[in-house]
C-alpha cells in the first residue's frame, strides 16, 4: 500500500465537514519537480530551549497531569529527520483550547499555554514537557467528544514531507466514535497514531511520559552542498 | 533502593508512514505568526502581493483554512535563512510563507516571482510556488501550484500545465492584479483547483 493510501480521504462522510471541503477530482500526478522536493531548514535560532515547554510560560504551575512526550521523527527509509522543526497544539487538562471560539464550558487555566515548538536532534530525537490534555466535546454528531489529543505539525526535509497529524493516548475511551480518528481507515495505520506509554522516559516525581515515533512519507532531494 | 518491576515490556517502535489529521479549528493560536506572510523583504526588487480566496463546495470562503508557500528565489536558489519565524530583511527573502485565511477566506503572501527550476530529472518547469491549503474537514492536505499569467511561453511548455486541458491548467496559473498576483483556490466544482499527488514521489 503506498502512504496515499495509508492516509484518510478528503471525503468521509461520518466527519460531515468533509463534505463540502473534499476535492472533487482526482488528485493530478506533477513530475517530480525541486520545488516540491526541497524545504526550509532549520536552525537553533527557529526555537527557544522554553518553546519546548508548555508548563512554564505562566506564573505559577499548569493543572494537570504534567507529562513528557517524546520520540524519534524518520523518513520512509529508516533515516532520522534531523534539525526539523516540530509544531505542537493542544487543549487544556479540562480539554479546553486558549483558541477564541472553543466555546465548550471548561475552564481555561492561565499557567498553560497550549502550544509549542522543538528542532529535532541528530538523531532525529524531539521532546516536549505539557499537560496530558483532556477530551472534549464537538458538534459532529450527537453526543460526540474527541478523544483526547494532541495535534502535531512537521516540516521534515521537503514539502512532500510535510505532514500534520494528532498524537493519542493509549487505551482512551472515546476511539470508538471519532470520525477524524476512525478517519484513517487502514487499522494498523490508525494504531499508529497513539503513543504508548513510556516508563523508561518519566522524571521521577515530577511527570509520566508518552513516546510517540512519526515517520513521514515522501521523498526529498538532498542537495550536492549537504553531500 | 530496589526498583519493582513486574513486568517489562518494551516500547515499541512505530513501522510505516504516520497518518495525517485534519489541522481542526483551533490551530490559530499555535501556527500563523505575523511575520508569516513575508516571503521577501518590503524594498527587494520585484516584490508582489501574492493573495486569494478559499472557497469550500458550495462557493462559500473558508475563514479557518491556513495556507503555506514555499518556493526558489529569483535565481532558483531555495533558501531559508534568517528562518521561517523572522520577517526576512528588507531586500532579504526566506522562500517560505504561512498565512492563515480571514473571515472572508482570503489570504496572502509578500514574495517575488522565482525562477523557473527543473524538474528532478532535469526538464525545464514554468516558473511556479508549491501551495499547501490546510483546514477544519480536510483529514488532509491539499497541495497545488501556483504559475503566472504572465510567463504564457513557459507556461505552454510546461510539463505539468501542458498535461491538463485548458479548465483545468486555468486554475493553476495566478492573475496579475494591482497588488500583484491573485490565486483563487476552490475545493469542488467544475472550475475546481487542480490538486496534485506528491506523497507518491
Amino acid at each position: 500500500m503506498t502512504a496515499q493510501e495509508l492516509d484518510p480521504p478528503y471525503l468521509f462522510a461520518d466527519y460531515t465537514s468533509t463534505v463540502l471541503r473534499s476535492p472533487g477530482k482526482a488528485l493530478v500526478m506533477p513530475p517530480a519537480g525541486l520545488s516540491e522536493l526541497t524545504g526550509p531548514k532549520f536552525g537553533s535560532g527557529d526555537v527557544r530551549d522554553t518553546d519546548a515547554d508548555l508548563t512554564v510560560h505562566g506564573s505559577g504551575e499548569a493543572i494537570g497531569e504534567r507529562i513528557i512526550v517524546h520520540g524519534t521523527v524518520r523518513d520512509s527509509y529508516g533515516k532520522p529527520v534531523r534539525n526539523s522543526l516540530v509544531e505542537v497544539w493542544q487543549a487544556n487538562a479540562a480539554g479546553r483550547y486558549i483558541h477564541k471560539l472553543d466555546q465548550h464550558p471548561a475552564p481555561l487555566d492561565p499557567n498553560f499555554v497550549g502550544a509549542g515548538r522543538a528542532l529535532t536532534d541528530d538523531e532525529g530525537h524531539y521532546r516536549f514537557t505539557t499537560i496530558k490534555p483532556g477530551p472534549y466535546p464537538w458538534g459532529n454528531h450527537h453526543n460526540a467528544w474527541r478523544p483526547a489529543h494532541i495535534h502535531f505539525s512537521l516540516f521534515g526535509r521537503a514539502f512532500t514531507q510535510r505532514l500534520v497529524t494528532q498524537m493519542y493516548f493509549p487505551g482512551d475511551p472515546l476511539f470508538f466514535q471519532d470520525p477524524i480518528f476512525n478517519g484513517v481507515r487502514d487499522e494498523a495505520a490508525r494504531k499508529r497514531m497513539i503513543s504508548h506509554y513510556d516508563h523508561a522516559v518519566t522524571s521521577p516525581a515530577w511527570a509520566t511520559g508518552y513516546r510517540f515515533d512519526i515517520v513521514l512519507g515522501g521523498a526529498a532531494q538532498t542537495p550536492m552542498e549537504e553531500s | 533502593m530496589t526498583e519493582f518491576i513486574y513486568e517489562v515490556t518494551d516500547v515499541p517502535v512505530s513501522e510505516g508512514v504516520t497518518p495525517w489529521q485534519t489541522v481542526g479549528p483551533f490551530f490559530h493560536y499555535a501556527l500563523p505568526y505575523d511575520d508569516g506572510p513575508l516571503v521577501a523583504g518590503e524594498s527587494r526588487e520585484g516584490v508582489f502581493t501574492l493573495h486569494g480566496y478559499v472557497y469550500d463546495g458550495q462557493g462559500d470562503p473558508i475563514p479557518d483554512s491556513l495556507v503555506e508557500i514555499w518556493q526558489a528565489d529569483e535565481s532558483g536558489d531555495f533558501v531559508s535563512s534568517p528562518g521561517i519565524f523572522e520577517a526576512p530583511p528588507a531586500d532579504g527573502f526566506r522562500g517560505f510563507g504561512r498565512s492563515a485565511t480571514d473571515t472572508d477566506g482570503h489570504y496572502w503572501f509578500r514574495t517575488v516571482k522565482p525562477a523557473a527550476v527543473p524538474t528532478a530529472e532535469g526538464a525545464a518547469q514554468a516558473p511556479h510556488i508549491a501551495m499547501s491549503m490546510f483546514a477544519r474537514g480536510m483529514l488532509r492536505r491539499v497541495v497545488t501550484r501556483v504559475y503566472f499569467d504572465d510567463e504564457s511561453a513557459a507556461n505552454e511548455s510546461d510539463p505539468l500545465l501542458s498535461s491538463l486541458d485548458a479548465t483545468e491548467s486555468t486554475t493553476l496559473v495566478a492573475k496579475a492584479d494591482a497588488e500583484g498576483y491573485r490565486f483563487d483556490i476552490r475545493l469542488q466544482g467544475a472550475d475546481q483547483t487542480v490538486f496534485l499527488d506528491v506523497a507518491a514521489h
